[in-house]
């Protein structure tokens, strides 16, 4: 009776199969998200997300329709279709009558050279523009301005009555890949390895038609540019191929700070070059920023890199963050960071501050640190990053959500609804908190008992 | 001979305390032996005590003016079904209790003739010669060329066991009511077109008539009429009267109430999606008349005939069928009814309390019964929503139910007691039923009789019934009872009759008779005449009371001399001629001696509270057979389809099942029923209202031995069971389909319900798993592949490791969460004494239906889930819910999780009442999860 040795079988045989790979494990305490929801209704990928109001996000993907949904319910609210090809590009657009009610329109370009325009609420088509003479790569809303520029081979800026105000020449045939409005007006265009920013000039007195300025290009870059973010007032940040972080001043369009050694994993720097040529420029490849006040956060590689502004350096990073490229990282509240991955998988991270004693002995240089890293030979081990004041940082992995079954394109933080991802596998996942989403029901099913007033409270 | 089942009834229950449904301890002198055939070594259920038929059926009779008594057709229509059961012996018994006077004519200061509205009349009969007790339910429909308009028809269920007539003739009345109501409809439909018809050819034949004698006035100069065209004018005038008279007709046969048809949920031209299952029950009964009624319901545009005068009553004319009378359609879909009405009385009547107690308690807890219950039952009570009952009705339905369920099983054997010795009828048609004042008088005053005086009518009654030598005895009506059940109490108390006496009496009675009815049980025939009417016919009124009076009057003297009055001058001015004599022995006013205590209420509101619960058995089962036709599978899963289209539709369970289908196949097609020694089975299993849950009888105990026998042979079935019962995916995994489909089926009684469909279970799969089985399927059975392309499905299955239990059968592992709780041990020990899967898969339900109330208080409490004021935090809830969990729930570790995922499923069930528009969504944890050897 083997049974009876083995305690009734209640006793653990054996921890299960550990993954080697970077992982947690099952047990997840501060992972809030216990609780998820499958969105089916798309037929190819999911590549874009978008939030709309409180409660309602839009998804879009090479199935060329866009589906809006309850985040809350996880219902679809309406589908919008009229692309007949892949969308490239969606933004979301208040409309002019949006004091009175939130009415939010929504671009869409597709790569059958079309924008449309639709009304979020009314769930149908307001407009749609056809004469592109490629495919609008990239849609970016000046929101001060009230007017829109649609990037492709060339910029054109229109208002929000879809009128053409004005466009620049052919820029180039790859396209614009990249569009961000920048302080000051201006707009930064990402063409390649080239950084153009062009200047919007609004009707005045003086002239009564809207005009676009080329103000400035910058060719610091040494591959094609794939990341552009806003920071702040004065500055802008650039990403590229092959790992290069450039951020950039705005008032002069200089180069702030240049970080290029993402990829860089070897202590030596004399032999830097040699790795680099035989490292896979795809895995240095900066995909995503994402920025708050003091620090720039980069999707770089399958890795993570917070970038202090202030120390102008790395003070944390994840080098195999995932098993994949990093597509899209996001920041959320208490110094979460959250990151999605082509490998599938969503991941949670915190950063966390150390105090570190100075009389720790403190490598020098700024490529030592990477070696004081590798030297602990745990991919889960967060490599510290220590600055000369003592501080130093790290990622900790603090949950991870799998439920996609390929790679994760991006994703979308409610406040109060929880996580939205999006994927290649067709799929959207409401990831919920499932305490709060339990208490809530509670609270509904105690309002509705008390509107069929079968609710009585003990006296 | 007598058989000994009338007499056992005849028992008095002293203790209104005792267990309900226990038989009655037998005074010692009374003491006969309780089943007569014991002896012939068959158990009792083989053959029901001797009767001749094999199982309860369902009789339609007529009384035909030509003929008599007649039966015309049985359900199921199915010879071997009533075998050698003389029906024509037996619709001559029942035909001749039917004492309403329903009266067309013309009634004495009436000009014209006049309908009754006559309520049908519900008799309970038994026959010791035939071993047959039936419930009869008399009603009459109008024929334009019957005599006197009317032609009487009974149907009658019919079984062995007296205590299942006694028991469910609330069901029964209810169910026998509508499909009463359907015919009767049909009939009124018919019998206004066969009036319209009528009129138009009065209507020709007046203007041929005037035409005739406009020539013959004009031929005829001589001032004088002759012969001839005064013939002609007479015959103008009485086709003139009778041009009023039949105008009349029709006006009073459309002013018929319409509060009795809304009641009905019969009525074909509210109900139209019926039709088919109507057709359906139509061909199987009685195809032949159907297919003569198309042509007659599809007739043309109607070409006046002339009518001769004095159109002869020639007896050689063929009566109209029953169908011709009701109108096909209507015809068709009372076949239905009645084909509903015998599946759902089938089988033993044990079987059929204890099914109804179930139904009952399953409907208490209306809240969680979801979770566990098979998604049959729930399925039913969806269809009684989706019912278009009034809020008001629905409301008192539940308290309605459970009062029935306690009283009708403790004082009917009492009916029996009673009612053998003092037969007493209480007959007054004019009483509306809802008057309730009125009532309460009549019984005070009946309640002040002699005792001696009534045992004087008694013996009365013996002589007459010795005599007669064929006696039927009337013991009781569904109207005093209802009087009874109001004043049962003071009744017992004021009268000290004797029981015993009383019972003595009937004994004896009994051996003398050679071969005796015994009606049990009617109810009163009450004329329905809607206000309009009463003042335009007044001396109708008149009429009926005479005749309701009537048979009182013979035997009993106590009647109150206000009745007693209005009686004699009925009596006087008419005697009814329809009314056996033997039918009036017996019929007495006596109140308190008619002991059927059904509420009041219940009954006179007939079209409310009594229908509805049946009603939707009706519909339930309908979907059934329509499924059943075209697709023959699991019928259980069909009702799941049916409900859920697109979704939990699993095929697989189908194949899973198909033996199951089978039986129920058999069991369910009336013509495939096999009557013998070994049918107990058959007989018992078909509950009342659900013929499904036979199937899902057979699969439960299958499951529920299969469940036993994983317990005992994995150690590790604790913890598999806690993930079922938790929510988490358990992927049962393994080679051999067979094996694995078992497992699965067995492990699904741990699987708690989304809502009202089909269980979340996926029977077999064999392609790699989504994450979205995982919201959808709580059990899945998954194929391991030796081949290379099986890869993906593994690491499928280890990516989603964290939301899945994985047990693998080949190697006999299961990798899980750690469980320490106390209740699975309990719900299944491997050291447990059960040995049958039934026993074992009800235990299971015992303790889940517990575990589900855990939850509901849980869920409900209201001070666990809200904070009590504002500066409560979400810590000091949390922790409160936590020791309530702990303490009041006394749960133990992981047990709370079981609770908590329950109360979200209740909850999410409450929110959502239709769960198949919002999508199930998938909880987890994380916590880590150990592999687990034998």
């Amino acid at each position: 009776m083997l049974r009876w040795l083995i305690g009734g079988g209640r006793e653990p045989q054996g921890l299960a199969e550990k993954s080697p790979l970077q992982t947690i494990g099952e047990e997840q305490s501060r992972n809030p998200y216990t609780e998820l929801l499958v969105l089916k209704a798309h037929h190819d990928i999911v590549r874009f997300l978008v939030q709309l109001d409180d409660y309602r996000f839009a998804s879009a993907g090479d199935d060329g329709i866009v589906i809006i949904w309850n985040a809350q319910t996880g219902e679809k609210l309406v589908e919008l279709s009229g692309h007949t090809q892949k969308i490239t590009a969606i933004v979301t657009f208040p409309s002019l009558e949006s004091c009175e009610e939130k009415n939010q329109l929504i671009l869409t370009a597709s790569a059958d050279r079309t924008v449309i325009v639709w009304d979020g609420n009314a769930g149908r088509q307001v407009q749609r523009v056809s004469c592109f003479q490629s495919t609008v790569k990239c849609l970016t809303v000046l929101q001060r301005l009230e007017v829109w520029l649609s990037g492709g081979n060339d910029l054109c800026v229109w208002n929000q009555k879809l009128e053409l105000l004005c466009k620049t020449s052919h820029i180039s045939d790859t396209g614009i890949s990249a569009l961000a409005e920048i302080p000051n007006n201006c707009v930064a265009a990402a063409v390649g390895k080239e950084l153009i920013i062009f200047r919007l000039v609004a009707p005045t007195e003086g002239s009564v038609e809207w005009d676009i300025i080329e103000v400035k290009r910058l060719l610091d870059h040494q591959d094609n540019i794939l990341s552009l973010v806003n920071v702040n007032d004065v500055s802008f940040v650039t990403g590229s191929h092959v790992g290069e972080l450039i951020i950039w001043d705005i008032p002069g369009w200089t180069v702030r700070a240049y970080e290029r050694s993402f990829w860089d994993p070897a202590p030596q720097l004399d032999v830097q070059q040699e790795i680099r040529l035989c490292q896979k420029p795809n895995d240095v490849s900066i995909h995503h920023f994402t920025c708050d006040e003091e620090n720039v956060f980069a999707a770089v590689g399958r890795g993570l890199y917070v970038y202090n502004l202030q120390m102008k350096r790395v003070i944390a990073c994840q080098k195999t963050a995932h098993d994949s490229n990093v597509l899209h990282i996001a920041r959320l509240p208490n110094r979460q960071l959250t990151s999605c991955s082509e490998d599938g998988s969503v991941r949670i991270w915190e950063l966390r501050e150390k105090q570190q004693l100075a009389a720790e002995p403190v490598p020098t240089g700024f490529f030592n640190m990477w070696g004081f890293g590798r030297m602990n030979k745990q991919a889960t081990q967060p490599v510290k990053k220590h600055q000369e004041n003592g501080t130093s940082c790290s990622l900790e992995l603090i949950g991870d959500l799998i439920g996609h079954s390929s790679s994760v394109e991006m994703f979308l933080y409610f406040e109060d609804h929880g996580l939205v991802t999006c994927s290649a596998d067709h799929l959207i996942i409401l990831w919920k908190n499932g305490e709060r989403e339990s208490g809530l029901r509670s609270l509904k099913l105690f309002q509705k008992l008390e509107e069929t007033g079968d609710l009585y409270r003990a006296a | 001979m007598i058989s000994a089942p009338d007499v056992v009834a005849f028992t008095k229950e002293d203790e209104y305390e005792e267990e309900p449904y226990n038989e009655p301890s037998l005074p010692e002198e009374y003491s006969v032996p309780l089943f007569p055939f014991a002896n012939q070594g068959a158990n009792p259920w083989s053959k029901l005590s001797g009767a001749k038929f094999s199982r309860d059926f369902i009789l339609i009779s007529e009384f035909s003016e030509q003929v008599g008594p007649q039966p015309l057709l049985t359900i199921p229509n199915d010879t071997k079904v009533f075998g050698t059961f003389d029906l024509n012996y037996f619709s001559l018994r029942i035909m001749s209790v039917d004492y309403q006077a329903s009266f067309v004519g013309h009634p004495p200061g009436s000009a014209y003739p006049k309908l009754n509205f006559v309520e049908d009349s519900k008799v309970v009969l038994g026959d010791s010669k035939e071993g047959a007790f039936a419930y009869v339910h008399h009603l009459t429909l109008y024929d334009l060329e019957a005599r006197g308009f009317v032609r009487p028809f009974c149907m009658a269920y019919i079984s062995a066991d007296q205590h299942k007539i006694m028991q469910q003739f609330q069901e029964l009345s209810a169910e026998f009511s509508k499909a009463s109501e359907c015919l009767k409809s049909g009939n009124r439909k018919a019998f206004a077109g066969e009036l319209e018809k009528k009129l138009k050819d009065l209507d020709y034949t007046r203007t041929v008539l005037h035409t005739e004698t406009e020539i013959q006035k004009k031929a005829n100069d001589k001032g004088f009429y002759s012969s001839q065209a005064i013939e002609k004018a007479n015959e103008l005038a009485s086709v003139e009267k009778s041009i009023i008279e039949h105008q009349d007709l029709l006006k009073q046969i459309r002013s018929y109430p319409h509060r009795k048809v809304k009641g009905s949920d019969l009525c074909p031209g509210e109900m139209e999606h019926t039709q088919g299952q109507a057709d359906h029950a139509s061909t199987t009964s009685n195809p032949d008349e159907s297919a003569d009624s198309d042509i007659y319901t599809c007739r043309p545009a109607y070409t006046p005939k002339l009518i001769k005068a004095k159109s002869t009553k020639c007896f050689d004319k063929k009566l109209k069928t029953l169908e011709e009378l009701c109108d096909t359609e209507y015809f068709t879909q009372t076949l239905a009814q009645l084909g509903h009405i015998e599946r759902m009385f089938r089988g033993d009547l044990c079987y059929l309390l204890t099914s109804q107690i179930d139904r009952t308690l399953l409907k208490q807890q209306h809240i969680t019964n979801f979770l566990f219950e098979d998604f049959v039952d729930a399925d039913d009570r969806m269809v009684e929503k989706q019912e278009s009952v009034p809020s008001q009705l629905s409301q008192d339905r539940l308290p309605s139910r459970s009062l029935e369920e306690c009283l009708i099983p403790k004082v009917l054997i009492s009916v029996g007691s009673y009612k053998s010795s003092v037969e007493s009828v209480l007959i007054k048609m004019d009483q509306e039923l809802g008057d309730e004042e009125y009532k309460e008088v009549e019984v005070t005053e009946s309640n002040s009789f002699d005792p001696q005086e009534n045992l004087d009518y008694l013996d009365m009654d013996m002589k007459g019934s010795i005599s007669s030598g064929e006696s039927i005895e009337v013991l009781g009506t569904e109207k005093s009872t209802a009087l009874l059940a109001k004043s049962d109490s003071q009744a017992s108390l004021t009268v000290p009759l004797s029981p015993q006496v009383v019972r003595s009496k009937a004994v004896s009675h009994r051996t003398i008779s050679e071969d005796s009815i015994e009606v049990l049980s009617t109810c009163p025939s009450e004329a329905l005449i809607p206000d309009d009417f009463k003042a335009s016919y007044p001396s109708a009124i008149n009429e009926e009371e005479s005749y309701a009076d009537e048979g009182a009057i013979h035997f009993s003297a106590s009647i109150n001399p206000l009745e007693l009055s209005e009686a004699q001058e009925g009596g006087l001015e008419n005697t009814p001629p329809q009314i056996d004599s033997s039918c009036c022995i017996g019929k007495e006013s006596n109140g308190q001696l008619v002991p059927l205590p059904i509420p009041a209420h219940t009954l006179s509101d007939e079209d409310g509270v009594v229908s509805i619960p049946p009603q939707r058995y009706r519909q339930k089962d309908q979907h059934f057979h329509v499924d059943f036709a075209v697709e023959n599978t699991n019928p259980s899963q069909d009702n799941s389809c049916e409900t859920f289209p697109a979704y939990e539709l699993d095929p697989n369970h189908l194949l899973a099942s198909r033996d199951v289908s089978k039986t129920s196949l058999d069991n369910y097609s009336d013509t495939s029923y096999v009557s013998s020694v070994a049918s107990t089975s058959s007989d018992r299993t078909p509950s009342s209202a659900y013929p499904v849950s036979l199937s899902s009888e057979r699969h439960k105990k299958r499951a529920g031995q299969n469940a036993l026998r994983f317990i005992r042979q994995y150690p590790f079935a604790h913890p598999a069971i806690y993930s079922l019962l938790s929510g988490r995916t358990l992927v049962v995994l393994g080679e051999d389909e067979t094996i694995v489909r078992k497992l699965v089926t067995a492990l699904s009684i741990f699987v708690p319900n989304y809502g009202h469909y089909a269980k979340p279970v996926k029977h077999w799969v064999s392609s790699p798993l989504h994450i979205m089985d995982f919201q959808k399927w709580k059990l899945i059975g998954l194929q391991r592949v030796a081949s290379p392309g099986s890869a993906g499905t593994l690491h499928a299955l280890s990516r989603y490791s964290r939301y899945t239990s994985i047990l693998d059968l080949d190697n006999k592992t299961l990798r899980c969460p750690l469980y320490r709780g106390t209740l699975v041990p309990r719900l299944a020990d491997h050291r447990t004494q059960i040995k049958r899967g039934g026993t074992y898969y009800l235990h299971v339900q015992s303790m889940l239906t517990q575990l589900c109330s855990k939850a509901f208080l849980y869920t409900f409490c209201h001070h666990l889930h809200l904070p009590a004021h504002d500066r409560e935090t979400e810590d000091v809830v949390a922790s409160r819910q936590l020791s309530f969990l702990k303490l009041n729930l006394g749960l133990v570790n992981e047990d709370i999780r079981v609770v908590q995922y329950l109360a979200e499923l209740l909850k999410l069930h409450y929110m959502h009442e239709s769960p198949g528009t919002s999508n199930p969504m998938l909880r987890f944890d994380y916590v880590p999860s150990f592999l687990y050897k034998i």
